[in-house]
């Protein structure tokens, strides 16, 4: 087991090192057949231990020792994991074989296939991490994975910025997670998951000076992990990254949004679901962001035409039903979303990179239509993932998005209610712009020109057996693993969950009436509806729509103007003062007051000196004479003396 | 080993032999000098190797002393010894030697034997600062620094040389007086000049004060700290590569050291007094050096001005007299020795091929040196801080520290994790990605093997800290613990400063 728990971890980093060392068809085979045989370990090791609810954990050498600070390199598989473990590979296999096809002819393949091994390594390490210091580093490590491929093309201008903005946007997060990891440390003493989750309960009272503010210990270290997970995950504030992030190849968002990047934040959250239980008001305030991204991003999808940027910010609203879920104690039931959001997110990106690839790199989805004849196969995919992503019976969302839903319903928790509008809203939504992508891709007139109506084809076998697997997925695995997450009195998550038994949710949730039940499906065949209509039936009324509500438009086509916000707010006042510090502060007043006025200062002081040194002798007798006139006069007259004598002068 | 052998005094003075046998040969210009300077400074290295291996980690008290008497008059003496805060220094700077030398193999061509020989009396006197253990050595050492620095930004700086060695010397020479009065004072109390007998003598508060901020002079600006840290910038832009690598890997070092080795130990009151200050001067430096930072166009000045901002960290770090800052601060100078050392020699390598530190010259790079482009990214991402590289230790260790003191501070240096990334990625952006459309640029060539040479011990050295830097936190574990035990109870005996560390010890002691 510790052979294979090995394996699985390092063989996608022994990827990267081979595959950037050697030439491009051999990086592809290596790569791709050591995330093979790294997805084969991962899914023997679910098999064998997440089945029989064993954990598994391993120490490999030490990290950092300092005082009482110990921290270890090593490996840590409980049920948590190994559903992560198995997601992260698999995912990342199937988009690993894609990208041979997709990828094709592309100068940078090697580097390229590089890259995704060395994101999946990282992501790897991050599920595995048994201490908070190797997340983090598992964390920096897909944040940095992300930077690289979002840049892939270095040209693109674009590119570089969405890469660095992606880079930045998750750093302004880790701001929070570094200061979570720092109070734990003072309120635990350890970094260990085992050490701090063991000693929750004694301190669960604790507080912590903050910022000279006494602060109930878990709850801030909580919401500033969360800060983390935010930005991680894209919630909203820190979202901006994630549409953006579109500028990489499409095989790379399949795995940002899919497998090992976005999911990281969920992942935190629930892993840390021992500190959450006896921090109420942090989950009050997961949830609430949770919902609130669910809304505003299916909102945004609603008017986007990109269809990459369509599918980005529904991963974004899905996210937010993760975190509403794992803020309402439901942490099985955001795993299980997490687990089947995999797969038809996967599915509808890579099958937007055929549609994508087929459309000679379009991306805008009011240029396509009409299309679905030429690419029967990459347009039955995209139905089956958005029926997967709309939550219609059978098809995966629906067993995960349902259980959500009914959660905050069931949930006495305050906010249990937002929650519930939201996400219900958001279904509706979800539905909508679903629909109004597959429609306005696949049907009505073509709007694309002849030569690239033309030159449409269906995707190499290469593509479409991934896209095969993830269908598979998308339809069985809400239904196959629905009694193993959020079953009745399941055990599988064993120590890896905690709840505390007054937060038990889950199966209230199964109680909750039929109504309740059915509601989300009601929304999404509205939502479906609303699209058919709009789209097929009427032939103008998007338009009409958009300018009648023109400022809300405007709002949602601009993204809630978020990032015009920020550059006005943060970045540009930043490079302001920047340069205000550099002329004035450095160059004005600690230079000009400081060396070059002493040297100024000390150069005329010298200037007048010199000018004495006249080189006239009479000038030099002269002031030799007035000097001893001075001196013989000072002995005779005993100034100081007389002046003690008038009194002004003291003893 | 042979312990009659007076190893670190061996290491210390074997650069100057090297400079002694350059200068017996002095009319042979050129590769002569290069390849007897290599030698030596590798045989320095071989010698620094050994003492680490000599150098037992478990006691905390000075090791491999070499003590004879010096200036009888003045009870001053030849005393030099290790501990574990010195022994990293001086592996450092060995380390960092030989880089220098092949650093300058092509770049310099005019007076190659002076160069050579102002390199190797710079070492001898870097060696030689590290181990001393008297006031007065300590102090003939610390000056002596600046005179082959001052000749080799002087003589083989760019066109303002001039000013930038002026504003160094001078920036430098204020603040070393300030000591040298210190040091007479603690000479007169001590009764001789020996460090470690000063390390028990303690001093009136009052006194401390005065002493405490006549040593700060000295070593903020070497550090330097905001707002003493102007002659930096101009001193890296005139410098020659492996002058700002000297400036940046190890000179900036020596008051991180000095606030270690003087500052702490012998005046805890003092420094307890003036904890809140440094830390103001730290954060401030850590946010306006980083800020600044994203406005230059000159590479070297924005790798200057992160210094500043690292250099922040380290004295945050010292001043938490906590073993986790501590040690972190020692950390983060010798991981920001390495680190900044690679991104000079990075613009440097860009500079001996276009003769440009323009930021705005350059893009595109990527395309004609890739192997350039991987070697940059790597130490781009060391710097600012990514786990898994020497960065990221330091500066965790640092802030964890710092958090247990001073939750404002530690709040401030964390914006670093933003901007540090900033200007890192943006410097990065401009200079390498992108497409490559000027014209100057088309002919540029990859790293050649010497390059790659140079780069390699770096980048194995920054990614093993980071992976494994118990090598280096092994070394620190004793003598820090024994530094703050001292200062914990001399602080204690008078009123305590503030804590969370004790709320801390407390939480730990509760279950």
């Amino acid at each position: 087991m510790t052979t294979l728990a090995l394996l699985t971890v390092f063989l996608p980093l022994l990827g990267f090192v081979v595959g950037a060392l050697t030439s491009s068809f051999w990086s592809q085979l290596i790569t791709s057949s050591l995330m093979g045989i790294a997805t084969l370990c991962a899914i023997i090791l679910f098999a064998s231990l997440g089945l029989r609810e064993e954990t598994l954990s391993l120490s490999l050498f030490p990290w950092i020792h300092v005082e009482f600070l110990e921290v270890n390199w090593g490996l840590q598989l409980d049920s948590l994991s190994l559903v992560m473990i198995s997601v992260v590979t698999l995912i990342s296999f199937l988009v690993h074989v894609y990208s041979v096809g997709y990828m094709k002819g592309d100068p940078g393949i090697t580097r390229f296939m590089a890259y995704l091994s060395l994101f999946t390594f990282f992501m790897l390490s991050l599920v595995t991490a048994p201490n908070f210091l190797q997340l983090f580093f598992g964390w920096e490590g897909v944040g940095l994975c992300s930077y690289l491929l979002i840049g892939y093309w270095y040209d693109r201008e674009n590119a570089n910025a969405a890469s660095i903005k992606a880079f930045l946007v998750n750093r302004v997060g880790d701001i929070g997670f570094v200061l979570g990891i720092l109070t734990l440390f003072c309120l635990f003493g350890t970094l260990d998951f085992s050490g701090i989750f063991g000693l929750v309960e004694e301190h669960q009272n604790d507080t912590f000076l903050f910022l000279s503010h006494p602060c109930h210990g878990l709850t801030l270290a909580c919401l500033l992990l969360f800060i983390g997970a935010m930005g991680k995950s894209a919630q909203i504030g820190l979202h901006t990254w994630l549409p953006d992030a579109m500028e990489g190849p499409t095989p790379v968002s399949a795995l940002i949004h899919a497998a090992t990047m976005v999911t990281a934040g969920v992942f935190l959250v629930v892993r840390i679901s021992p500190l959450l239980e006896y921090a109420p008001f942090a989950r009050e305030v997961i949830t609430c962001v949770g919902a609130f991204t669910a809304l505003m991003a299916a909102t945004i999808a609603c008017v986007q035409n990109d269809i990459k940027r369509i599918i980005a910010y529904s991963t974004c609203s899905q996210l937010g039903y993760m975190f509403m879920a794992a803020g309402l104690s439901a942490y099985g039931a955001s795993l299980f979303h997490l687990t089947t959001h995999a797969f038809f997110k996967a599915l509808l990106f890579l099958g937007a990179g055929s549609v994508i690839h087929a459309m000679s790199d379009e991306h805008n989805i009011q240029k396509m239509g009409g299309i679905w004849r030429y690419i029967p196969l990459t347009y039955a995919f995209m139905w089956v993932g958005s029926l997967a992503l709309a939550g219609i019976p059978f098809f995966a969302g629906f067993y995960s998005k349902d259980i959500i839903l009914n959660v905050s319903w069931a949930s006495p928790l305050p906010v249990a209610g937002i929650a519930f509008i939201c996400g219900t809203s958001a279904a509706l939504l979800t539905a909508f712009y679903s629909w109004r992508l597959l429609l306005l891709t696949f049907h009505g007139t073509p709007k694309a020109n002849d030569a690239v109506m033309g030159h449409i084809h269906e995707a190499p076998l290469l593509m479409l057996i991934p896209l095969m697997v993830l269908g598979v997925g998308s339809v069985i695995s809400g239904y196959a693993l629905y009694s193993l997450f959020v079953g009745e009195g399941t055990s599988f998550w064993k120590e890896a969950i905690f709840v505390l038994p007054e937060d038990t949710i889950i199966p209230a949730a199964h109680h909750v009436s039929l109504w309740i039940k059915g509601l989300p499906v009601l929304v999404s065949l509205l939502g479906i509806g609303g699209a058919y209509w709009l789209y097929m039936v009427t032939n103008n009324w998007p338009e009409k729509l958009s300018t009648l509500f023109r400022p809300l438009y405007i709002f949602l086509s601009q993204k809630w103007y978020f990032d015009e916000l920020y550059a006005y707010l943060i970045v540009k006042p930043s490079l302001k003062f920047g340069k205000v510090l550099w002329e004035e502060g450095d160059q004005t007043i600690i230079d000009g007051f400081g060396p070059n006025r002493l040297s100024t200062f000390s150069l005329s002081i010298s200037k007048l000196m010199s000018r004495l040194q006249t080189g006239y002798i009479y000038h030099y007798v002269f002031a030799m004479v007035f000097g001893l006139v001075v001196m013989v006069g000072w002995y005779f007259c005993q100034p100081s003396l007389l002046l003690q004598e008038l009194g002004l002068l003291g003893k | 080993m042979i312990p009659s052998l007076p190893l670190l005094s061996i290491t210390i003075f074997l650069p100057l032999l090297g400079a002694f046998a350059i200068s017996l040969n002095w009319a042979t210009t050129g590769n002569n000098a290069r390849w007897v300077a290599l030698w030596t400074t590798l045989g320095t290295l071989a010698m620094a190797l050994i003492l680490w291996k000599n150098y037992n980690p478990l006691l905390a008290d000075f090791q491999l002393e070499d003590k004879c008497q010096w200036i009888p008059l003045l009870t001053a003496s030849y005393h030099v010894g290790l501990d574990g805060i010195s022994l990293p220094f001086i592996l450092l700077s060995a380390f960092l030697m030989p880089i220098c030398i092949l650093a300058s193999w092509t770049s310099i061509q005019t007076r190659v034997s002076e160069y050579m020989i102002a390199f190797l009396v710079l070492e001898t006197m870097l060696l030689g600062l590290f181990s001393a253990l008297d006031f007065f050595l300590f102090y003939i050492f610390f000056e002596g620094v600046l005179l082959p620095m001052f000749f080799i930004i002087g003589i083989w700086g760019g066109p303002r040389r001039i000013y930038a060695t002026f504003k160094f010397f001078l920036y430098t020479l204020l603040g070393s007086v300030l000591m040298l009065l210190a040091i007479i004072y603690i000479y007169y109390e001590v009764g001789s000049g020996d460090i470690s007998l000063a390390m028990t003598t303690p001093f009136e508060p009052h006194v401390q004060t005065w002493l405490w901020l006549a040593f700060f002079a000295s070593f903020a600006i070497k550090i330097p700290m905001w707002p003493f840290h102007t002659w930096l910038p101009d001193a890296h832009v005139e410098a020659p590569t492996a002058g700002s690598i000297v400036l940046a890997g190890i000179l900036l070092k020596m008051g991180g050291y000095g606030f270690l080795r003087f500052s702490l130990p012998i005046f805890p009151e003092a420094s307890a007094y003036f904890t809140p200050f440094i830390f103001a001067l730290s954060s401030i430096a850590i946010v306006y050096a980083s800020l600044i930072a994203l406005v230059q166009t000159d590479m070297k000045k924005l790798i200057a001005y992160s210094s500043v901002a690292h250099m922040g960290f380290v004295t945050l770090g010292i001043f938490s007299a906590d073993a986790q800052g501590i040690q972190g601060a020692i950390m983060q100078m010798v991981s920001h020795g390495l680190i900044s050392t690679a991104l000079f020699l990075c613009v440097g390598v860009l500079y001996d091929r276009t003769h440009t530190r323009d930021m705005s010259e350059y893009g595109g790079i990527v395309h004609r040196m890739p192997r350039y482009a991987v070697v940059f990214m790597f130490f781009i991402l060391a710097s600012l801080g990514l786990p898994g590289t020497s960065g990221f230790v330091g500066e965790f260790l640092v802030l964890l520290g710092t958090y247990q003191v001073s939750t404002y501070a530690t709040l401030c240096a964390s914006t670093t994790l933003v901007l540090g990334a900033a200007y890192s990625l943006w410097l990065y952006k401009r200079v390498v990605f992108g497409a490559l459309t000027k014209p100057g640029l088309k002919a540029v060539t990859d790293l050649n093997r010497r390059e790659l040479l140079v780069f390699v011990p770096l980048i194995a050295a920054v990614l093993g800290l980071g992976i494994y830097p118990t090598a280096l936190l092994s070394l620190l574990d004793a003598p820090v613990a024994q530094l703050i035990d001292q200062y914990t109870i001399a602080v204690d005996s008078n009123e305590s400063i503030v804590d969370a560390k004790k709320s801390l010890e407390v939480a730990l002691l509760a279950p």
